[in-house]
């Protein structure tokens, strides 16, 4: 790893500037850490008297629990949608901007702010639109002859917490977007242009492929995003309901952990997460570092 | 511009004003109900013109909260909301340009396992460790405390990792004149790098300090009484009382009050947030 070609000779002064961050990270973080693994092979009895440990069944009883399954299927849309609705309106606009000359930094200055806003109070503000009786979005799909109800219909409430999720994040990923439009060289579209490519053309044979890497890791961190930051999206709005439909895993663990008191199969649920966030950041730091495609 | 396309030009325009709408439309919609009084939302439509009781929403809100309802009142909010910001913002700041200065500037056995052991953080989001960090925090006896706010969430990778990258960038010859010159290791941090790093302290604590303010999770499980509450948190108690009997005007005016800060700092600060996003994501 690297350091400078001299160092200072200090033996005890590494560790004294080292120490707050790493009490903080073993206290905080891996104790706990371990601890959720430990309790993962473990179950208590009804009073939290004794435990045993019971080896891999807490997971095994996981793959059997038919709400698991389900949250890991809504996991499974939830993240994706996400994603794809977020760095998909991302691109449009960093690509929309990129093309003006006048009037770009007013747009870009309008269009970041909403990465500043709680993803709770994101979640709020469209719930109060989609309020069924008195929300403004309801009114105008009546309008169209839809009865929007997310209070009842699953695919509602799934639409309302992804339309919330993604709001704040498209800020986000038009900037990265448009951080990597500048740097491709202009001499390249230039040479395009030159060769007859239209500007469409040259969006799909040039511009896009370029972006491959800023959209590779765009897509790693929003997923990492949907999967664990959204927790506030779910719990002030629809509450994992209605019918568990928008139950997403991280949902799930503070409900059984924290309301629940099923510990054991908390602390699997965690394992599992963890296991899913170490797999994308690994992805993140290996891959994006090897550019994508080119 | 490389050829002329004026039917794209306006096309791009068109798109870039749908998405400015889109973006402002729900911020719009609470503001205008933060202006009205209870009784507009009862049935029909929600208003979309401003009404005349924002000042009065707002003075409610802030001195007395939903006292019907047991809401505290939200100017303490707000001020834990500051407090919590701050406290995360320079805490994660300090403990990470420290830890960054001795992974590179000194070099010391178990060197590389404390980088990794900082770096392993980023993997472990509260969400996937909440019971045994909560039990950590109530056998530390740190509950409804600021102190159990902020400590547990200030240890920073991403921090870290920014000061390492850009101290790599500082010139060899400055660290070699200032030994020259008889500075030792304090003062060299002090004098030199401290103020060589001010801009990406700028930037860093921009991003952090949205962070911190927009907490949800977790202060939601540490405080346990109202003298605790953050703003952001305490939107959730608003909307379950209003659930029950709509008092929309009053939630949408904490959601108004929970925003405005961390919107400031953003559009107040652009250049610094910009580049606090793009640098620490690298």
């Amino acid at each position: 790893m690297q350091t400078k070609r001299t160092v200072f000779g200090n033996r005890l002064l590494p560790y004294a500037f080292l120490l707050p961050q790493l009490a903080v990270t073993v206290v905080f973080f891996l104790w706990p850490a371990a601890q959720a693994v430990i309790q993962s092979f473990q179950r208590e009895d009804a009073f939290g008297l004794s435990t045993t440990w019971v080896g891999l069944a807490n997971y095994v009883d996981l793959l059997h629990e038919p709400t698991y399954l389900n949250s890991l299927k809504v996991t499974a849309i939830f993240a994706p949608a996400v994603t794809l609705l977020s760095v998909g309106l991302g691109l449009v606009f960093a690509v929309s901007l990129d093309r003006l000359v006048r009037g770009s930094r007013v747009y870009a200055a309008l269009l970041v702010w909403p990465y500043a806003v709680a993803p709770a109070v994101a979640g709020i503000m469209w719930w109060f639109l989609f309020n069924p009786t008195i929300g403004l979005l309801p009114y105008l799909l009546a309008a169209v002859g839809y009865r929007w109800d997310h209070s009842l219909q699953p695919t509602d409430a799934m639409i309302l917490v992804v339309i919330a999720a993604s709001w704040k994040q498209v800020s986000y990923n038009f900037l990265f977007f448009m951080a990597g439009l500048q740097a491709i060289p202009k001499s390249m579209i230039e040479a395009a242009a030159i060769d007859g490519a239209g500007p469409v053309k040259r969006f799909f044979t040039i511009v896009f492929p370029l972006l491959s890497p800023t959209t590779f890791f765009l897509a790693v961190i929003n997923l990492v995003y949907a999967m664990f930051d959204t927790f506030p999206v779910i719990h002030a709005t629809t509450g994992g309901n209605p019918a568990q439909s928008t139950n997403i895993l991280v949902y799930k663990v503070f409900v059984d952990g924290f309301i629940g008191l099923n510990l054991g199969s908390s602390a699997a649920q965690s394992v599992v997460l963890m296991v899913i966030v170490v797999t994308l950041t690994v992805i993140q730091f290996k891959w994006v570092e090897r550019k994508v495609n080119y | 511009m490389i050829d002329r396309h004026p039917w794209l030009d306006a096309l791009a325009h068109a798109v870039l004003i749908a998405g400015v709408l889109i973006v402002a439309f729900p911020v719009y919609v609470a503001v205008i109900a933060s202006t009205h009084g209870p009784n507009d939302f009862m049935s029909g439509l929600v208003p979309l013109l401003p009404g005349s009781d924002a000042i009065a929403n707002y003075r409610s809100m802030l001195t007395d909260g939903l006292s019907s309802s047991g809401a505290p009142p939200l100017g303490g909010m707000l001020w834990n909301s500051l407090v919590m910001a701050l406290s995360i913002a320079f805490g994660k700041i300090a403990i990470s340009i420290l830890s960054a200065y001795a992974i590179v500037y000194f070099r010391f056995p178990f060197r590389a396992v404390a980088f990794w052991m900082i770096f392993v953080t980023l993997m472990l989001p509260v969400e996937v460790r909440i019971v045994p960090t909560f039990k950590v925090v109530a056998d530390l006896g740190l509950l409804d405390s600021y102190a159990g706010l902020t400590i547990p969430l200030i240890a920073s990778a991403t921090a870290t990792f920014l000061f390492r990258q850009f101290f790599l960038t500082v010139p060899e010859e400055l660290m070699e004149a200032a030994r020259i010159d008889g500075a030792g290791p304090l003062k060299f941090f002090r004098d030199i790098l401290l103020p060589l790093s001010r801009t990406n302290i700028a930037a860093l604590f921009v991003i952090l300090f949205i962070y911190g303010w927009n907490q949800y999770l977790w202060p939601m499980m540490i405080t346990t009484t109202s003298s605790h509450y953050t703003i952001v948190m305490g939107i959730k108690r608003m909307s379950d009382v209003a659930d029950a009997l709509p008092q929309w005007n009053v939630v949408m005016t904490t959601v108004v009050l929970a925003l405005l800060p961390p919107v400031i700092v953003v559009v107040g600060m652009q250049r610094l947030f910009v580049k606090g996003l793009i640098e620490t994501e690298k």
